[in-house]
């Protein structure tokens, strides 16, 4: 799950990593009423307005700016930022709705570097990067000068240690030019430990500044904040529910994680309904390998009910841009009548328009193909996944 | 023979009397499996019936604790049926009792948890089977989890995936062909796990049982490639392959926690060709795994 920029700034006050002074608007009058309260707080004539979206690169894509005109001005340039779609290289050709804005102080800037922590699944350790190239996208640093970031990884016994930051802080030159070194230096060797506790208390599986800023009067301070929780927390992290943006979520796979299922939405028109991840991707792929295109992926897992089964069912059911459909079943834990029972219930409801393909295996098979005969439903069936895929992509074709 | 499982391997169940525990254990005792002992705390001196094969009454113990039931009962393997925020205390308390073997099938643990459990579990004696994973079965002597025991059949041939439900779909299609499994291990999907594939093909390497292998593996991280490293430098047993998630869109989570392309990285065309230069054979599609092995075997 990921959140705003002003909730992870908020989380960073909260472990005291040093942010500029802001604040998070929904109109532009209330920018106008910010942008006025910062300027008397600060002191500073200019203030920024950022985009809050999802997304990186909003600066690229025209969702920050600097007002140097004072409040009047930050209200006219959130005007023209609220509402807009959008579009960075993160978002995809429709990009995103503006619906939410950040004001902040603005700060004479020294150097812009780059501080990102993600979990290294081959390391099995946190791993700590830094840079001297921030502000730019880390994927292109990655790819073209991979030795410009430097990583440490984070024992889980004793955390971050001290001396790792300071390695980091040397290797960036942090104190360079400013007016005590020493203390630029203590205060990122702090902001690194502090960010690195934040992610392991908070249950990130990634954590991004960029830009890391050094002020020209020498103080390390967080720009930005991309924060992603680690979904399998949420247990144990009841305060998500309320940081959670449903409007910048698919609605769809919103609707089938709150049903517990695993969705991802796809361009194709051949709805596939399959238990366990991997027959789930394995069965888009030979959809692919016979011609046809996928609409989605939609795992129902091992231990879903009836009635879980009927909503995921339902949902492909509903999607206009389906043609065809591709129940494909293996059971273990997942029993082949409770699928069966599940699909009839949904069909009864909404009805088939479409051609349906069944493969069931495993668990209960006679049972499954019985209430699925006994239903009366048109379904073709299918002995094996290849000879499904072949069946419910012709039919699409014929139709 | 066959690896880390067979019919002398006694096993605990942590979360015995849990829904998805009680159901599991039931099947593993009724597939023949030694289930001498479950865990559930508070719950000690409770015991849990099932039938076996032969449709006869088996009592099981169960204790408060890991320890206890190895002392009382003798139990080298634990297979874990406890929910997502407790399973990694669960795998630590198995540990400290010095198990060979823990299986923990649990999908859902938050991944600093398992940097933890990896952490503490470095350098010990005993081996971590998952997350997220329907465990292991040596067919005919002992079932270690929730795959359906009937599609299997004594064999020759080992099946290491990180997917369930496609290991399931490599012995069907491999029962069907005659072709019988030593072991089927499932060593799960989440991005911190137990045994990778490395782990598991050495193993099949070294046993005498064991004369092919299918290996199924997916989008995210590397551990198929370092497979593939492994088995260029050192298998001396034909291994036939199948990588899911080529249509998958990049940085997109497909189910499993783990199976996700993240800044390039982690491609299945890139796990493909790291495969075929190792001398692998990749099945075209995930109905010809089968196949494909028997395809080796002929040459």
């Amino acid at each position: 799950m990921k959140i705003h920029e002003y909730q992870g700034k908020q989380l960073f006050q909260r472990y005291g990593i040093v942010t500029p002074k802001g604040y998070p608007c929904f109109t532009a009058a209330e920018v106008e009423i910010a942008a006025q309260k910062l300027i008397d707080e600060t002191k500073i004539p200019v203030v920024v307005v950022k985009a809050q979206i999802h997304a990186g690169g909003r600066g690229k894509g025209g969702g920050v700016k600097v007002v140097k005109g004072g409040a009047a001005e930050a209200k006219v340039v959130a005007s023209q930022i609220l509402g807009m779609q959008l579009i960075t290289h993160q978002t995809g050709p429709e990009g995103q709705k503006v619906q939410r804005l950040y004001v902040e102080q603005g700060l004479d800037i020294a150097r812009e570097l780059y501080l990102g922590l993600v979990v290294d699944r081959e390391e099995r350790r946190i791993a700590v990067m830094a840079s001297t190239e921030g502000g730019v996208e880390i994927e292109t640093v990655a790819e073209h000068t991979p030795e410009k970031i430097l990583t440490v990884h984070v024992d889980p016994v004793t955390g971050l240690s001290a001396y790792q930051a300071r390695d980091l802080a040397y290797a960036l030159e942090i104190g360079k030019g400013t007016p005590s070194p020493k203390e630029t230096i203590g205060a990122f060797v702090k902001l690194v430990q502090k960010l690195s506790e934040l992610f392991e208390k908070e249950d990130c599986s990634l954590c991004e500044i960029n830009p890391l800023v050094v002020t020209k009067d020498g103080k390390v301070v967080a720009l930005d904040a991309k924060i992603t929780f680690d979904d399998n927390a949420s247990g144990r992290h009841k305060e998500w529910i309320e940081q959670m943006d449903k409007a910048e979520e698919d609605p769809v796979e919103l609707e089938a994680k709150d049903a517990g299922l695993s969705y991802v939405s796809l361009d194709g028109d051949i709805g596939c309904l399959v238990n366990g991840a991997g027959l789930a991707m394995s069965t888009m792929d030979i959809i692919k390998h016979e011609g046809g295109a996928p609409a989605n992926f939609l795992d129902v897992g091992g231990g879903a009910t009836k009635d879980q089964v009927k909503k995921a069912f339902s949902m492909i059911l509903s999607s206009a841009k389906v043609k065809g459909i591709f129940v494909n079943i293996f059971g273990g834990i997942m029993k082949c009548d409770v699928i069966a029972e599940g699909v009839v219930a949904a069909t009864k409801e909404l009805g088939l328009k479409v051609p349906l393909v069944v493969r069931l295996e495993g668990t209960n098979v006679d049972l499954g193909k019985q209430i699925l005969k006994d239903s009366g439903l048109s379904i073709q069936a299918a002995d094996t996944m290849s000879d499904g895929a072949k069946k419910i992509v012709a039919a699409v074709r014929a139709a | 023979m066959a690896i880390l499982v067979d019919k002398n391997t006694k096993v605990l169940v942590q979360g015995i009397t849990g829904s998805a525990g009680s159901f599991h254990a039931k099947q593993c005792i009724a597939y023949g499996t030694q289930i001498v002992a479950g865990v559930t705390p508070n719950r000690g001196g409770e015991q849990f019936e099932a039938a076996g094969p032969d449709g006869k009454k088996v009592v099981v113990p169960v204790f408060d604790t890991v320890a206890d039931a190895v002392k009382q009962t003798g139990a080298n393997t634990s297979c874990i049926f406890v929910p997502p925020l407790g399973a990694a205390d669960s795998i630590l308390e198995a540990f400290d009792a010095e198990l060979a073997l823990v299986v923990c099938i649990t999908e859902g643990i938050p991944v600093m948890d398992m940097l933890r459990v990896r952490r503490v579990i470095e350098g010990r004696k005993g081996r971590l089977i998952g997350p997220n994973c329907p465990g292991i079965i040596t067919p005919g002597a002992c079932k270690i989890g929730i795959m359906p025991g009937h599609i299997h059949r004594i064999g020759k041939y080992g099946v290491v995936s990180k997917s369930g439900t496609l290991t399931y779909e490599a012995v069907g299609q491999l029962t069907a062909l005659g072709m019988g499994q030593s072991t089927c291990v499932g060593i799960g999907g989440d991005p911190v796990a137990g045994m990778d594939f490395v782990d598991v093909l050495k193993l099949f390497n070294d046993d005498p049982d064991t004369e092919g292998v299918i290996m199924i593996g997916e989008i995210g991280g590397n551990a198929e490639e370092r497979g593939a490293e492994y088995i260029a430098k050192h298998m001396k047993k034909p291994v036939a392959g199948f990588i899911a998630g080529t249509t998958a869109p990049p940085g997109k989570r497909m189910g499993h926690a783990g199976a996700i392309i993240s800044g390039g990285k982690g491609t299945a065309k890139d796990k493909i060709a790291a495969l075929e230069a190792a001398g692998v054979r990749v099945a075209p599609t995930p109905s010809d795994m089968g196949t494909t092995l028997r395809s080796l075997l002929e040459n």
